[in-house]
C-alpha cells in the first residue's frame, strides 16, 4: 500500500481534486437553477430539464478552460523549470499532460451529451407551451413577447404560436419547429456546429487513427478553433431567462393561479424577464490567450536561423544532423520539434536530442520511419558536399523525465528499440559531468538496459558505448556504469555465430566488452540485483519504450520498493511522445 | 499527408454517428416529441449502422486492432458479400439512412454525422479501398528443422579406446582437455 502511494499518490490526489470540482459545480448550478426563485416561472415551462442543461454547462465551462492548458508545451516547460526545487514527484505529473488532456476531453464529451439531450427536451417543451398544450399558466407565460408599448418581456424564446401560418407579401411565417428554432438562434446554430466539431475531433483522435495517420488527427484537431469560437458566442442570445424583481413585486405563489389577471391587479404586475449574461468567455479567455502565445512562440522559434554543422548518413538509413542555433539551451534527454517547409509546411515532428548539453551544438539522430523522415533523408543524401541543408525550424527543447536522471543516487535506464535515443544524450552528459567533476551529478551508479530486436539501426549507439567503456576503464571507474544489452530478435543463425566466437573477449554483435544477452531480461532478477547492491537508496527507473514494458516496470517498481527509509525505493518515470 | 486508409476514419465516424443517431432517437421517442416517428426510425437506423460498422476492416498494411468481441459481427457482415464489401454501397446506404434524421431536431446531429461518414466512405471508395474481414489465421505447423528428424547415426567423437582406459602409470599423458568446458 505504501509503495502504491509513493508511485501514484500525487496523481490520484490531482484527479480527486479535479473530479471534486466537477461534482461541486454540477450540484451547485443544478441547485441554483432548480431552487432559485427567479426561475420559478421558467420551471413551469421546462421542469427540471432547465437545471439538467445548466449544470453540465457549468462543468463544460470549467473543463473547456482546462483543456487548452496541458497542450501548452512551453508553459509546461516553464513550470517545470521553476519547480526544480520542489522535488521530483511534482514534476513527474507534468509528463502526464496528454493523459489529463484526454480525460478532460472525455468529460467535455459526456457533459455535451447531457447538455444536448436536456436542451432537446427544453426546445420541445418550449414549443409545446407556446402551442398551449400545457395549460393556461405556461400558455400565458409563453405568450409574453418583447413589447415596449405593452411593457412586456419574453420568457419563451419561441416566436410564433400555432394560430395559422401567416403569409406576408414576401415572408412566409411558419410555425416554429425545433429544427427551425435550432438553426435560427445563435445558441442553436453555434450549439450544433460546435458539437459537430467536437464529434469530428473525437473520432479522428481515436488511438487507431492517431497512431497510424497522425496528419488526419492533427489537421482535424484544429477544428478546436471553430469549437472555441462557437463556444464563446453560444450564450450571446441570452435565451435562458430569469425573472427580474419588479416594483411592486410580482408574487409568484399568489399569481400563478390567475394568469388572466396579470397587469390588472396590484399584487400581480406583468412579470419581467431578462436573459443571463454569457459566462463562458470569462472562463476560457485566459487559456485561449495563453494558447495563442504558445503558438506564437512556436512561430518565432521557427523563424530563428538554424545552421547545419555536420550531416552524417549512418548505415541502415539513420541520419545524424549536427545543428547550431543561437541561444539554444538544452538539458540531457530533452526533445525538439522539427519543421521543414520544403517537405511540409504544417508538420512538426518530435525528435530526441542525442547530444549532451555540454556541447555547443545539438545533434539529432533521425531514423527512416515514415513519409517525412524518408523525404528528409533523400533530400540530404542528394546534397552536394559541404553545403547547407534545407531550412529547418526547431521548436523546443521540451522537458521529459530524463532530466531527473542526475537527481537519483542510483538510476536504472531502460531503452527499448528506438527508445534508446534519449539515453545517448544522458550518457554523454554523464561522461562530460564526470570529466568536469560537476557537483550537480548526484548519481553514483547507473544500470543501463538496452533492449532491441536487432542492432542494425543503432551502430552509432554501440560506438558511443565503446567510447564510454574505454573512458571508464582509463579512469578506473568500471563500476560506475553497468550496461546490459538484450537482443530480443535472435534466431538460430545468431546462436550458431555466437557459439563459434564464444571465446573472444569482446562481443561479436557490438564489439563491446559486455556480452550481449539473448531474449528479454528477467526483471525480477535485475531489480533484485539492484536492490542488493544498493540498500537504502532511492533508485530512479527510466524507460523509453513500449507501453507493455512500462506496465511491467511500473509493477516491479512498486513490488520492490519499500516505504522504510533504510530500504531501497524505486521510482518509475516513463517517456512518451 | 501520408497514405491514409480513409475507411478507417469513416468507420470510427460512422460508428459514432450510429450511437448519436440512436441516442437522439431514444430521446425523441421517450420525450414523445412531435415527429417521434422520425425518432423511431432513427433508433432503428442507429442500431443498424452500429452493427454494420462495429467490425473493423482488415488493413492494407499495418497491425489490425480488432474491437472487443467483433468476430461474430465480422461473420454476419461478411455474409452479405459484395453489399458490405463495397464502400460505394456503404456510402450510398449511409446517405439514404441519414436523410430522415434531418426532419427532427433530436436526430439532426446523427443525420449530419452519418452524412459526413458517408462522404468519407465515398472518398475511401474512390481510392479503391474495400472491406476485408479480419479472420483468425490458422496456426502454421511448426517447421521442424531437418536435422532433428534423423537421430545421429554415429556416436560422438571420442579418443580411441586405449587412450580412454585409465592409465594409472602415466597420469600426465592420460589427461586430455575437454573441447567443451564442463560446468559444475
Amino acid at each position: 500500500m505504501g509503495n502504491w502511494i509513493v508511485n501514484h499518490g500525487l496523481e490520484t490526489f490531482i484527479l480527486v481534486v479535479w473530479m471534486g470540482i466537477n461534482v461541486f459545480l454540477f450540484v451547485y448550478f443544478y441547485s441554483f437553477y432548480d431552487l432559485g426563485p427567479q426561475f420559478f416561472y421558467t420551471h413551469q415551462l421546462l421542469g427540471s430539464a432547465l437545471s439538467w442543461a445548466r449544470a453540465p454547462a457549468a462543468v463544460l465551462n470549467f473543463n473547456c478552460m482546462l483543456i487548452l492548458l496541458p497542450v501548452c508545451r512551453n508553459l509546461l516547460s516553464l513550470i517545470r523549470g521553476n519547480f526544480m526545487c520542489c522535488g521530483v514527484a511534482l514534476r513527474k505529473q507534468l509528463d502526464k499532460n496528454l493523459t489529463f488532456h484526454k480525460l478532460v476531453a472525455y468529460m467535455i464529451a459526456l457533459m455535451t451529451a447531457v447538455h444536448t439531450v436536456a436542451h432537446l427536451l427544453n426546445v420541445e417543451w418550449y414549443i409545446n407551451s407556446r402551442h398551449g398544450k400545457y395549460g393556461p399558466l405556461p400558455g400565458n407565460l409563453s405568450a409574453l413577447r418583447d413589447n415596449r408599448a405593452k411593457n412586456t418581456t419574453y420568457l419563451n424564446p419561441i416566436e410564433y404560436d400555432y394560430t395559422g401560418i401567416a403569409i406576408d407579401s414576401f415572408n412566409v411565417l411558419a410555425p416554429q419547429t425545433p429544427t427551425l428554432f435550432a438553426f435560427t438562434t445563435i445558441a442553436g446554430l453555434t450549439g450544433v456546429v460546435i458539437t459537430l466539431a467536437l464529434i469530428l475531433m473525437i473520432t479522428s483522435s481515436m488511438e487507431v487513427i492517431r497512431r497510424s495517420y497522425f496528419e488526419v488527427f492533427w489537421y482535424t484537431h484544429h477544428l478546436f478553433i471553430i469549437f472555441f469560437a462557437g463556444l464563446v458566442f453560444h450564450g450571446a442570445g441570452r435565451i435562458v431567462r430569469g425573472q427580474q424583481t419588479t416594483e411592486p413585486p410580482h408574487d409568484t405563489i399568489f399569481c400563478k393561479t390567475q394568469p388572466q389577471n396579470w397587469g390588472l391587479i396590484p399584487e400581480c404586475p406583468i412579470p419581467q424577464f431578462v436573459g443571463g449574461f454569457p459566462q463562458t468567455w470569462k472562463w476560457v479567455i485566459g487559456p485561449m490567450v495563453i494558447y495563442i502565445c504558445e503558438r506564437f512562440l512556436r512561430f518565432i522559434r521557427y523563424m530563428q536561423t538554424v545552421r547545419y554543422k555536420k550531416i552524417v548518413m549512418h548505415p541502415s538509413n539513420v541520419l545524424e544532423l549536427q545543428l547550431v542555433k543561437s541561444g539554444f539551451k538544452m538539458d540531457a534527454g530533452q526533445y525538439v520539434f522539427l519543421n521543414c517547409p520544403a517537405i511540409s509546411q504544417l508538420e512538426w515532428h518530435p525528435f530526441t536530442l542525442t547530444s549532451a548539453p555540454e556541447e555547443d551544438f545539438f545533434t539529432l539522430h533521425i531514423r527512416s520511419a515514415g513519409d517525412w523522415t524518408n523525404q528528409l533523408i533523400k533530400m540530404l543524401e542528394n546534397l552536394p558536399e559541404g553545403s547547407q541543408g534545407p531550412k529547418m525550424g526547431v521548436d523546443g527543447p521540451f522537458g521529459t523525465a530524463s532530466e531527473d536522471v542526475f537527481d537519483y543516487e542510483v538510476s536504472m535506464l531502460v531503452g527499448a528499440g528506438i527508445g534508446v535515443t534519449p539515453f545517448a544524450s544522458i550518457l554523454k552528459s554523464i561522461w562530460y559531468k564526470f570529466k568536469d567533476s560537476n557537483p550537480k551529478l548526484r548519481t553514483r551508479k547507473i544500470y543501463f538496459y538496452w533492449l532491441c530486436r536487432e542492432t542494425n539501426a543503432f551502430e552509432w549507439f554501440a560506438d558511443l558505448l565503446q567510447v564510454l567503456e574505454k573512458e571508464m576503464e582509463e579512469r578506473g571507474m568500471r563500476d560506475f556504469l553497468t550496461y546490459k544489452l538484450y537482443l530480443t530478435g535472435w534466431d538460430h543463425t545468431h546462436a550458431a555465430h555466437v557459439m563459434v566466437h564464444f571465446d573472444k573477449d569482446t562481443d561479436v554483435i557490438t564489439g563491446l566488452k559486455q556480452k550481449t544477452h539473448y531474449g528479454r531480461p528477467i526483471w525480477d532478477k535485475e531489480f533484485e540485483q539492484v536492490r542488493q547492491e544498493n540498500p537504502s537508496s532511492v533508485v530512479g527507473t527510466f524507460l523509453c519504450g513500449p507501453e507493455s514494458l512500462a506496465k511491467v516496470l511500473a509493477k516491479k517498481c512498486v513490488k520492490y520498493s519499500d516505504v522504510d527509509p533504510r530500504k531501497t525505493k524505486f521510482y518509475f518515470n516513463k517517456e512518451n511522445f | 499527408m501520408g497514405k491514409i486508409e480513409w475507411a478507417m476514419w469513416a468507420n470510427e465516424q460512422a460508428l459514432a454517428a450510429g450511437f448519436i443517431y440512436l441516442t437522439g432517437g431514444i430521446v425523441g421517442v421517450a420525450g414523445q416529441f412531435s415527429g417521434w416517428k422520425f425518432a423511431a426510425f432513427g433508433i432503428a437506423a442507429g442500431v443498424f449502422v452500429c452493427l454494420l460498422e462495429y467490425p473493423r476492416s482488415k488493413r492494407i498494411k499495418g497491425t489490425n486492432f480488432e474491437r472487443t468481441g467483433q468476430y461474430c459481427f465480422t461473420v454476419c457482415v461478411k455474409a452479405f458479400g459484395p453489399l458490405t464489401r463495397n464502400y460505394y454501397v456503404r456510402a450510398f446506404l449511409h446517405a439514404v439512412l441519414c436523410i430522415p434524421g434531418g426532419f427532427m431536431l433530436a436526430t439532426v446531429l446523427g443525420c449530419v454525422c452519418l452524412g459526413i461518414a458517408s462522404l468519407i466512405y465515398l472518398s475511401a471508395a474512390i481510392h479503391g479501398e474495400h472491406w476485408e474481414p479480419i479472420l483468425p489465421e490458422a496456426e502454421p505447423t511448426k517447421h521442424v528443422s531437418q536435422s532433428i528428424k534423423q537421430p545421429p547415426q554415429n556416436p560422438p567423437p571420442r579418443p580411441p579406446a586405449d587412450m580412454r582406459r585409465k592409465r594409472l602409470d602415466d597420469l600426465e599423458a592420460a589427461a586430455y582437455v575437454n573441447p567443451i568446458p564442463v560446468r559444475e
